[in-house]
C-alpha cells in the first residue's frame, strides 16, 4: 500500500518533469518554423539588385509574372527611409534618454522620479498602434501631410522608454564607491556623470540603445499613418517616406508584389535577430 | 559644465515623459470628444453598429471590445501551457545550465520577431492549415489571430515568471526535500505558492502586450466589423479597426477611432499599472 503511493509519487514527479521539458522544448517550434519558411521562401530573392533598387510599380511586376521573369527591383527605398527616419530618432531619442535616465537614476527617492518612472513604463506598453494615431495628431495634421519627420517622431517616442530603463538600471547597478571616489577627487556631479559613471555604464547603456533600435524597427502600424510609404527612393524628409516594415505590408496587400514579401521580410528577420543577438553577447561580454 | 546647468538639463529631459505622456492623453481625448458628444460615452462603447454611409453614420465600440478581449483571453488560454513550463525549465528544473540560456534565448529571440513577420506566417502557414483542419471554412478569424498571438506573448510571460521562479529561497525548497517531498510536490508545494504572485503579474503584463498588438491580429482575424459569434468566426479587434480604417478615415469616422484609441489605451495603462505596482510587490516579498 505505501509503496505503491511513493510509486505514484515519483512517477507523477517523473511525468512533471518530462512534461516541462517537452512543452518547454515545443516553444522553439515557431521559432525555426517562422525562420524555415521565410529562408526557404525568401533566399533566392536576395541579390544585389534587391538592395539597390526601389519597389517596382504594380505594371510593371504584373508584365513580369506574365512574362514569367523574376519581378524586377528591390526594397531600396524602404531601407533608405528606414535608415533615415530611424537616424532621426536615435538622434533625439538616445540623448533625451540618457539624460532622462541618469536623472532617475540620481534621484531616485523623489516623489516626481518615480512618477516618470511610471509613466515610462506606461510609454514603453502603450500599443504601438496608439503612438501612430498620436504623431498623426501632432505632427501629420499640423504639416499638413505625412512625412520622415512624423515617421521619425513616432520611432523616437517608441524608443526612448526603452533608453530611459536601461540607462537608470545601468547606472543604479554601478558601485556607490565610483561615484564617491570621482567626487572625492574634486569633480562636480556633471563631470563624475560625464568622465566616470557614464563611461562605466556605457556597455549597458549601448546594449539598451541596440536593443531598442531591433524594437522599432520592425514596427508597422505606428508607421503606416505617419511615413505612410513611397515607391521610389526619397531623402528628404518632409514628403512620405516608405520602410522596410511599410512595404511588406505593401507586398502583403498587392497580388503582384506578393513574391517580394518573403525577401524583404528575410533581411528584416535576419536583421532584427542579428541586432538582438549581438545585444545579448555584448551584455554578457560588458558584465 | 556647471553643476546647476548639469541639473537643469537633467531634469529637463526628465521632464519630456511626463510631457509626452500628457500630450498623448490631451491629443485623444480631444480628438475622440466628438464622436463621444454625438454618441454618447456609454452609448459608444455598448453599440454594436458600425456604417459610414453618408448622414446616417452609426459607429459603436462593442464588437472590437469584444473582439480584443476574446483574441486576449484565448491568447492567455493558449500561452500558459508553453510559458509555464518555459518559466520551470529555465528558473528550476535546469537554473543556471547552458540549455537553460538556450532556451532562454530561444524565447527572447521569439520577442524580437516583428509582428509583421508572425502575421505573414500565420496567414501564409497557420490559416491554411485550419483551413485544412476543417476547423473554419476562412481560415483567419478569432482562433487564428489568437494562436499567433499565444506565441508571441510566451516570452514576455515566461522570462518574468522565470526570475520569480528563481528567486524561491533555496531554503524553502531544501526544507520540503528533507522532509522527503519529489521535486513535483516542490514545485507545487513550495515554488508556485512563494512565487505566485510573481507569476500572476507577469502573465498580467503579457495581457497587456496582447491587447495592443496590432498587425498579427489585422492579418488574421479577418477584418470584419461585427460581434464574432464563436471563436472560429472572423472579427476586429480595437487595434486592427483602427489599423484598418485610419487611413481613410475622417470627420466622425476619424473621430470614433480615435475614442476607440482611447478606450485601448486606458484598458491597457490599467492592465500595465496593476502588473507593474504587483510586480513591486513581489519583488519586494
Amino acid at each position: 500500500m505505501n509503496k505503491l503511493k511513493i510509486r505514484n509519487r515519483l512517477i507523477k514527479d517523473k511525468a512533471l518533469l518530462w512534461g516541462v521539458c517537452l512543452l518547454a522544448a515545443l516553444t522553439a517550434v515557431p521559432l525555426i518554423a517562422i525562420l524555415g519558411e521565410v529562408l526557404l521562401r525568401g533566399y533566392d530573392q536576395l541579390s544585389w539588385s534587391f538592395f539597390t533598387e526601389p519597389t517596382p510599380t504594380a505594371y510593371k511586376a504584373m508584365k513580369a509574372i506574365e512574362a514569367g521573369e523574376p519581378i524586377p527591383g528591390g526594397i531600396a527605398n524602404g531601407i533608405i527611409g528606414t535608415m533615415i527616419m530611424l537616424g532621426m530618432a536615435i538622434v533625439v531619442a538616445v540623448p533625451v534618454g540618457i539624460l532622462c535616465g541618469a536623472y532617475l537614476a540620481e534621484n531616485s527617492k523623489r516623489r516626481f522620479a518615480q512618477v516618470v518612472s511610471y509613466l515610462s513604463d506606461l510609454l514603453q506598453g502603450t500599443p504601438s498602434v496608439i503612438i501612430g494615431i498620436i504623431t498623426y495628431i501632432w505632427v501629420v495634421v499640423p504639416m499638413k501631410g505625412y512625412s520622415a519627420i512624423a515617421g521619425s517622431v513616432a520611432l523616437c517616442i517608441m524608443m526612448l522608454p526603452l533608453i530611459i530603463r536601461s540607462t537608470e538600471e545601468t547606472l543604479k547597478i554601478l558601485p556607490a564607491s565610483l561615484k564617491e571616489a570621482g567626487l572625492a577627487l574634486g569633480g562636480n556631479s556633471a563631470r563624475v556623470m560625464l568622465r566616470v559613471q557614464l563611461p562605466a555604464a556605457f556597455g549597458g547603456i549601448f546594449t539598451g540603445v541596440l536593443l531598442a533600435i531591433s524594437r522599432v524597427i520592425g514596427e508597422t502600424a505606428p508607421l503606416m499613418f505617419t511615413a505612410l510609404g513611397c515607391s521610389f527612393i526619397r531623402w528628404s524628409i518632409d514628403k512620405p517616406i516608405s520602410a522596410v516594415p511599410l512595404l511588406i505590408w505593401e507586398f502583403f496587400n498587392d497580388p503582384n508584389l506578393q513574391e517580394l514579401i518573403w525577401g524583404a521580410s528575410l533581411f528584416l528577420l535576419l536583421f532584427v535577430l542579428s541586432l538582438n543577438l549581438l545585444s545579448k553577447i555584448l551584455f554578457e561580454f560588458y558584465r | 559644465m556647471s553643476d546647476k546647468l548639469y541639473k537643469g538639463l537633467l531634469f529637463l529631459a526628465a521632464l519630456a515623459v511626463p510631457v509626452v505622456c500628457g500630450g498623448i492623453i490631451y491629443a485623444l481625448v480631444s480628438d475622440a470628444y466628438a464622436a463621444f458628444e454625438h454618441f454618447g460615452f456609454l452609448k459608444f462603447l455598448t453599440s454594436s453598429e458600425w456604417s459610414y454611409t453618408e448622414g446616417a453614420e452609426q459607429y459603436g465600440a462593442l464588437p472590437f471590445i469584444t473582439g480584443t478581449l476574446m483574441t486576449t483571453a484565448l491568447a492567455l488560454l493558449f500561452c500558459i501551457p508553453f510559458s509555464l513550463p518555459v518559466a520551470l525549465f529555465v528558473g528550476e528544473y535546469f537554473k543556471g545550465t547552458k540549455v537553460a540560456s538556450v532556451l532562454a534565448t530561444v524565447t527572447d529571440l521569439l520577442a524580437g520577431i516583428p509582428s509583421i513577420i508572425y502575421g505573414l506566417w500565420g496567414f501564409y502557414t497557420l490559416r491554411p492549415l485550419i483551413m485544412a483542419l476543417n476547423i473554419s471554412p476562412q481560415g483567419s478569424g478569432v482562433l487564428t489571430a489568437s494562436l499567433v498571438l499565444a506565441i508571441m506573448i510566451v516570452p514576455y510571460a515566461a522570462s518574468l515568471s522565470a526570475e520569480f521562479i528563481k528567486m524561491v529561497p533555496n531554503d524553502l525548497k531544501e526544507g520540503a526535500y528533507s522532509l522527503g517531498a519529489t521535486r513535483a510536490e516542490v514545485i507545487r508545494r513550495v515554488v508556485f505558492p512563494v512565487a505566485g504572485s510573481g507569476i500572476f503579474s507577469s502573465y498580467i503584463l503579457a495581457i497587456g502586450r496582447a491587447l495592443g498588438e496590432t498587425m498579427t491580429v489585422t492579418m488574421l482575424i479577418g477584418n470584419t466589423n461585427n460581434i464574432p459569434e464563436s471563436i472560429t468566426s472572423t472579427g476586429n479587434s480595437m487595434a486592427s479597426i483602427i489599423a484598418n480604417q485610419f487611413g481613410e478615415a475622417d470627420g466622425l469616422r476619424l473621430s470614433s477611432l480615435i475614442a476607440i484609441g482611447l478606450v485601448l489605451f486606458l484598458i491597457t495603462a490599467i492592465i500595465n499599472l496593476i502588473g507593474k505596482v504587483m510586480i513591486k510587490r513581489a519583488r519586494i516579498s
